[in-house]
């Protein structure tokens, strides 16, 4: 390592600062602005840059990683489209409150604002999805500024931070220092909860006939997973997760009662509606989990937790704030908590009749396949065990709702945003990070298109991610939509005629392939693909096309609105 | 209701458009922003004035919180405070009128800034409200141009 002091130009000064903050991938691509950069990295060895096929495959890359391992992801992207083409994953990893920093190459500073060649405002443009972003504009800037980008990413509640670096500031030189220390005098995030508000949490929760815990990806960020398995066992309350939360407590834990929301399950719901005592924690009260707020936990006192002060009160008025770390407000509790609790045998006894009343179940076919089938069979062929990527639509749901995640940092996920093309790039940068599970993706024919060039990525670099296409001929989604609240008009949803042959595609990228048409042949290929991982291998599923997802309360609805099944049965095609 | 607040800043490029597109982000008004230098030049103060009930400007200052380049964050609205606007207006001017607008100029404390033969720029400093009801009693005298500064304010000093 240089000592400090030592003289290094802008782009050694990067790489060295990249080294102290122990990062281990980058995924980038090159361009004029960044040719300094790599120039250097021709000769870096301890740390592995991934060549990805466009800039969007990095991002969603980069957070793969991140939510799989913990631990931010990096990007290197050149200035102007190199740079615009970081937004959606950028917006992605904010929505998602995902750790990320991404640098961008930018034109020479005394270029800046003069429309040149490969120039965009790229700090301009991400700065309302960004957690913050800097410019920097001195070579003696640039070490400080990439200390703080990694803790302000990871620090508080996680998020993307941008870095913009003027090729003149590349190639400028100046004395290294690397700052020990950060003050950031804006950036002070409560992480200790008031001990005053969790003795009052505590109470409220001994006393509660029908608490439920209602928890959200913030459990994960804070590897809080541990504690709010040994609290919710040790007070026997029920646990509820978002999308982001799954995994967080065990999904095949007796006190586990899968997702709530909008396809969440109808026994997570009717408690919602039910309990008297609703403990959030690291949860955001989203729409597609409360529904109509005003008719959401009308019955229960609102605990809520959560490291950023403005989630608190945002959609839902709570009855007790608690602002701080998850992991610092569960411990706290365990320490705080009378052993003594009210009896909860009659509400989890309600919970068992919500739940025997209508229950997770499809229906299999000997010819014909279903989504809910293949996610089924990988659960139990994974023992739930691995780490699952999905795109968005259908099969993310069903994904929900059929795979019992059973640790956390097992879902890996576009929520917030709701991205089509995450699913692919995101299963390879958390196969990167995650080498001792498998790495599962499942996506739709519809998305796998919006990142398909990853596959090269995934093929050159060997990465044994399990690509588990689910194809249904349809944007089957919006087909859903458009059946139950359009009068069935498939406006442009219908892709059975311009899909191309997958298993081609997948092989003229140099991937293993294989087709399953019907539960024995589905069964076998999740076999086959599990056992081989000299690369990436890739299953299409050819599903029936006109499934949907229940339940669902329809957006905007009360929970009480919830649709059990289809209003108007269809043959299945 | 109507909320004034101060807001410490970082005195760096950029802050007044995170504030700014803060606001305009979240569908929070933005009535009036104003920001300058303090006593030390690393900080500069914003005076911003918003409106809307309890829950809204509860989130309007977590959310300037929430900002980076934020330091302090106070809503000045139930504080005793000091609050001003500057004007500055430029009058049409006339024989008949000369007069009524030289004693209306006193009775605001106003001041002349420039004088030609048909026209008067005039400034006058109050709060907000003292210069609403200064343009509204002008008004029929024909202002040709106005510019409002936008509320600047601050915490009374202790005794
Ligand atoms: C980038 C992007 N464009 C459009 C949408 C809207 N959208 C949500 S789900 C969906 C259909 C997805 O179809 P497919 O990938 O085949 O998955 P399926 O629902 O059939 O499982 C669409 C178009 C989106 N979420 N993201
Ligand atoms: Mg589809």
């Amino acid at each position: 390592m240089p000592a400090s002091g030592q003289k290094l130009n802008g782009s050694e000064i990067f790489f060295e600062c990249l080294r102290r903050e122990n990062v281990e991938y980058i995924f980038g691509y090159p361009g004029g602005a960044l040719l300094k950069v790599y120039e250097t990295l021709y000769d870096v060895k301890d740390i592995k840059h991934i060549l990805v096929r466009h800039e969007q495959g990095a991002t969603h890359m980069a957070e793969g990683y991140a939510r799989a391992t913990g631990r931010p992801g990096v990007v290197l992207v050149t200035s102007g489209p190199g740079a615009t083409n970081t937004v959606t994953g950028i917006t992605n990893a904010y929505m998602d409150s995902s750790p990320l920093v991404v640098f961008t190459g930018q034109v020479p500073s005394s270029l800046i604002g003069n429309d040149a060649f490969q120039e965009a405002d790229i700090v301009g443009i991400t700065r309302p999805i960004t957690k913050h972003n800097f410019l920097v504009k001195d070579v003696r800037e640039l070490a400080s500024t990439i200390r703080k980008a990694f803790y302000l990413a990871t620090n508080g509640r996680p998020g993307p931070v941008l870095v913009d670096m003027p090729k003149d500031v590349l190639n400028a030189t100046c004395a290294f220092e690397w700052p020990e220390t950060v003050e950031i005098r804006g950036f002070k995030p409560t992480v200790k909860c008031h001990q005053h508000q969790v003795e009052k949490a505590a109470q409220k929760i001994a006393k509660a006939k029908k608490p439920l815990f209602y928890i959200g990806g913030g459990v994960i960020s804070a590897n809080a997973s541990e504690e709010l398995r040994e609290l919710a066992i040790r007070q026997n309350i029920p646990v509820t997760m978002t999308l982001q939360g799954l995994g967080a407590f065990p999904g095949d834990h007796p006190l586990s009662m899968g997702m709530l929301g909008m396809h969440g399950t109808f026994w997570a719901n009717q408690a919602v509606n039910n309990c008297d005592l609703l403990i959030a924690v690291g949860a955001r009260f989203d729409d597609r989990v409360t529904g109509k707020t005003d008719t959401f936990a009308t019955q229960a006192y609102i605990i809520h937790n959560d490291i950023d002060p403005t989630n608190v009160d945002k959609n839902i008025k709570v009855d007790l704030p608690v602002v701080g770390d998850a992991k610092h407000f569960l411990q706290t509790l365990i320490e705080t908590m009378p052993k003594e609790h009210e009896d909860r045998t009659p509400w989890l006894a309600e919970i068992g009749k919500w739940r025997e009343q209508c229950p997770l179940v499809y229906t299999n076919e000997e010819d014909s396949l279903k989504t809910e089938y293949v996610i089924d069979e990988v659960s139990r062929q994974t023992s739930g065990d691995a780490v699952v990527t999905t795109d968005v639509g259908q099969h993310q749901m069903w994904t929900s709702q059929y795979y019992r995640f059973r640790k956390p940092r097992s879902i890996i996920t576009s929520g917030g945003l709701g991205t089509m093309g995450y699913g692919l790039p995101a299963a390879i940068g958390a196969a990167f990070g995650v080498t001792d599970r498998p790495v599962v993706l499942f996506c739709g024919d519809g998305g796998f298109m919006m990142n398909v060039q990853e596959l090269v990525t995934a093929v050159h670099y060997k990465v044994p991610v399990k690509i588990f296409l689910i194809n249904n001929s349809f944007l089957g989604m919006v087909r859903q939509w458009q059946e139950l609240f359009h009068q069935e008009k498939y406006s442009f949803t219908d892709l059975g005629d311009s899909n191309p042959d997958f298993v081609k595609v997948a092989e003229a990228f140099g991937c293993r392939a294989m087709r399953a048409e019907n539960p024995v042949e589905a069964k076998k290929a999740i076999t086959e693909a599990l056992a081989w991982n000299e690369g990436p291998v890739f299953v299409e599923f050819k599903v029936v096309k006109k499934d949907m997802v229940f339940p669902m309360v329809p957006a905007g609805g009360s929970i009480s609105d919830m649709l059990l099944e289809r209003l108007n049965p269809k043959t299945m095609v | 209701m109507k909320h004034i607040i101060s807001v410490l800043v970082e005195n760096r490029f950029g802050t007044l458009n995170r504030v700014a597109s803060m606001f305009s982000a979240r569908g929070f008004n933005l009535e009036s922003i104003s920001i300058g230098e303090t006593e030390d030049p690393e900080f500069s103060r914003m005076t911003i004035v918003t409106r809307g009930d309890d829950q809204i400007v509860s989130q309007v200052l977590k959310q300037l919180n929430r900002l980076i380049d934020t330091i302090k964050v106070t809503d000045l609205t139930k504080q005793p405070h000091v609050e001003r606007e500057l004007l500055l207006m430029t009058l049409k001017l006339s024989k008949t009128t000369q007069h009524e607008i030289f004693e209306l100029i006193n009775v605001f404390k106003g001041k002349v800034v420039d004088i030609k033969q048909k026209s008067i720029t005039i400034e006058v400093i109050g709060s907000p409200d003292k210069i609403n009801t200064t343009i509204d009693i002008f008004r029929s005298y024909g202002i040709r141009e106005l510019a409002r500064s936008g509320a600047v304010a601050i915490h009374r000093g202790e005794s």
